[in-house]
């Protein structure tokens, strides 16, 4: 094998650590690295905190991470979402220790400096110590810049990065397909499944888009399957593709036939969604209703990756945080459909638990083989990750680079931005 | 029912649900299915609700998702179950919460300590069963799992609680 990386050269030198067609396994390992990456990717760039549905009223909160930074994401009364470090401008202790709700204001439980729903500082115990040149509008909670696209709210540190639709880019059209999956519904949050995995961030940003693994990672989800369901989740001999939609993004399309969600509504309703047809047949729905429905109720046949810490994955969100080199935290988020019919969204949380979260019947062994990768690197740090896979037959696509659903065109997508961004 | 019923009573149930417990760390899945009505619900939610069918949980099994569990398990094609962890786990703090005709409500509270990798984790939850009386003993009918930090971050299972 003449393909060893030159650790004796390797300083930490992105140029080095990531090839066209192969990169360093001390991308998974050197905490110098993991720094870094907090700095010059997550403090950079656009980083997905929430769904709007999430947020939906005056005063709703969730807490969210933009990398390890904690953030609230809040609606204010007048509508308007705000993204703010969970931090009081006084003494740095968190103002929010509650994963989900809706308040009025937040308060510091140190001092009582209390803040309103959109940052600003409103209220100190005992001000007249701070004198009059103390200037409450210079204390608010620390404000991200906050954008959203189709319901989805992201938040960046950076306030020089290009508008979030502009580095979107070509993830749009995918992200607007992606929502057809509310079957005539706004799409909405059904909550999620959390999990933590010994393994660096970027294994979990390859593995949403890799199918190739799929067939023999998950065969016991597919046994688990029937056989139409079975055989429409066998998709490597299919005509799937891999797509680089640029900034580190891209789409891998597994399931042509379910990427319009709303078009091929006269398509054969599959075996396994016809009871919930017949449950909405016979509480009134039209036909053509019936048939928008099941055909979202399954999710898309696509994973959208969005660099560097959210997919669209098929009929969830996925989004990790990293909380150390060799820890990151991932989040299914389950999606229904907002006023839609019980019996569909219900069959959606059945579907979400059968393969997502700890006890889901295809996570826990997408997890198994992540945490091996992390103890695998350990050894051999000259030998270097492959991400080469289609690399000589990759042609040109709508936006990028295309190559056949099993190859690796969207981790070289992803690198390629890491890359980029590591050097800036 | 008197003191003494009651006491005999949560002995049964006691010895009962000591009996699943073994069966479980023990991985001896077939005897465990053969305790369930099939009409039984094993569900580890994430948050409360009224109907568990109508929100997210960890899991929600009915019968068929049950023995499909248990096949994964079993059948050595899932990477993380093959081996699985091995576990130890202990009830304690039992007690009757109802008694409806053949219908006994019980809750208690479980220690599992799990071991992969040389690595061990400890999980803590609230069980409350919901078992018929029958001739030979008890079946369950709904057993629902109430992991302490089931809203939080969790790691993935390869057993069953």
């Amino acid at each position: 094998m003449n393909q060893l990386i030159d650790i004796k050269n390797i300083t930490l030198d992105p140029e080095r650590l990531v090839e066209s067609d192969k990169v360093a396994s001390t991308m998974y390992t050197s905490e110098v690295l993991f720094e870094q990456e907090q700095e010059k990717i997550f403090r950079k760039t656009w980083v997905w905190v929430a769904h709007e549905s999430e947020v939906p009223d005056k005063g709703s909160f969730k807490l969210s991470t933009v990398g390890r930074e904690p953030v609230i994401v809040v609606r204010d009364r007048k509508q308007n979402i705000h993204v703010m470090l969970n931090r009081c401008r006084h003494r740095g202790a968190t103002v929010c220790e509650i994963h989900k709700g809706k308040t009025s204001s937040f308060q510091c439980p140190y001092h009582g400096w209390g803040y309103g729903l959109d940052g600003s500082l409103r209220a100190i115990p005992h001000p007249e110590q701070y004198g009059e040149a103390f200037d409450k509008a210079q204390h608010s909670l620390f404000s991200l810049r906050t954008e959203t696209y189709n319901g989805m709210i992201f938040a960046t540190f950076n306030d020089d990065i290009e508008p979030l639709e502009e580095f979107l880019g070509a993830a749009k059209k995918w992200i607007d397909l992606f929502m057809k999956q509310g079957g005539g519904y706004p799409v909405k949050t059904m909550g999620e499944h959390q999990f933590s995995v010994p393994m660096n961030w970027k294994v979990q940003l390859e593995n949403t888009t890799d199918a190739y693994h799929f067939p023999i990672v998950h065969k016991s989800f597919l046994q688990s399957l029937d056989a139409e369901a079975e055989d429409t989740f066998t998709f490597l001999d299919g005509e799937g593709f891999v797509e680089d939609l640029g900034n580190g993004h891209s789409v891998m399309v597994m399931i042509p036939e379910l990427v319009d969600l709303e078009a091929d509504l006269e398509r054969k309703i599959p075996e396994r969604f016809e009871e919930l047809a017949d449950e909405l047949r016979a509480e009134g729905y039209p036909d053509d209703q019936v048939r928008r429905i099941v055909r979202a109720v399954g999710g898309s046949g696509f994973n959208l990756n969005l660099f560097p810490n959210v997919a669209c994955s098929m009929a969830f969100f996925r989004v990790l945080t990293p909380v150390a080199v060799d820890k990151t935290d991932i989040r299914h988020i389950a999606l229904g459909m907002e006023g839609g019919p019980d019996a569909a969204n219900r069959l959606r949380l059945r579907l979400h638990e059968h393969f997502q979260g700890p006890m889901g019947f295809g996570s826990p062994d997408d997890a198994e083989v992540w945490e091996r990768i992390q103890r695998g690197v350990e050894g051999g740090t000259e030998l270097p990750i492959l991400v080469n896979r289609g690399i000589e037959k990759e042609e040109q696509g709508e936006a990028g680079p295309r190559g056949h659903v099993s190859d690796e065109t969207g981790m070289r997508a992803a690198y390629g931005m890491w890359k980029r961004m590591m050097q800036e | 029912m008197n003191n003494a019923e009651h006491d005999n009573l949560l002995w049964r149930v006691t010895q009962f649900l000591w009996n699943e417990a073994a069966m479980l760390d023990a991985k001896e899945y077939d005897a465990w299915l053969a305790l369930w009505q099939p009409k039984g619900l094993y569900i580890i939610p994430i948050e409360e609700a009224e109907n568990y069918a109508d929100v997210l949980n960890l899991c929600y099994d009915d019968d068929k998702m049950r023995r499909d569990r248990i096949k994964r398990f079993q059948d050595g094609f899932s990477i993380s179950s093959a081996p699985p962890a091995v576990t130890v786990r202990t009830l304690s703090r039992f007690v009757i919460e109802a008694v409806d005709g053949q219908t006994v409500t019980v809750s208690c509270a479980q220690h599992l300590v799990e071991d992969k990798f040389g690595r061990q984790r400890l999980w803590a939850a609230n069980v409350r069963y919901t078992l018929t009386i029958t001739d030979s003993g008890f079946t369950l009918e709904e057993k629902v799992v109430r992991l302490l930090n089931s809203d939080g971050v969790l790691n993935s299972f390869s057993y069953l609680f």
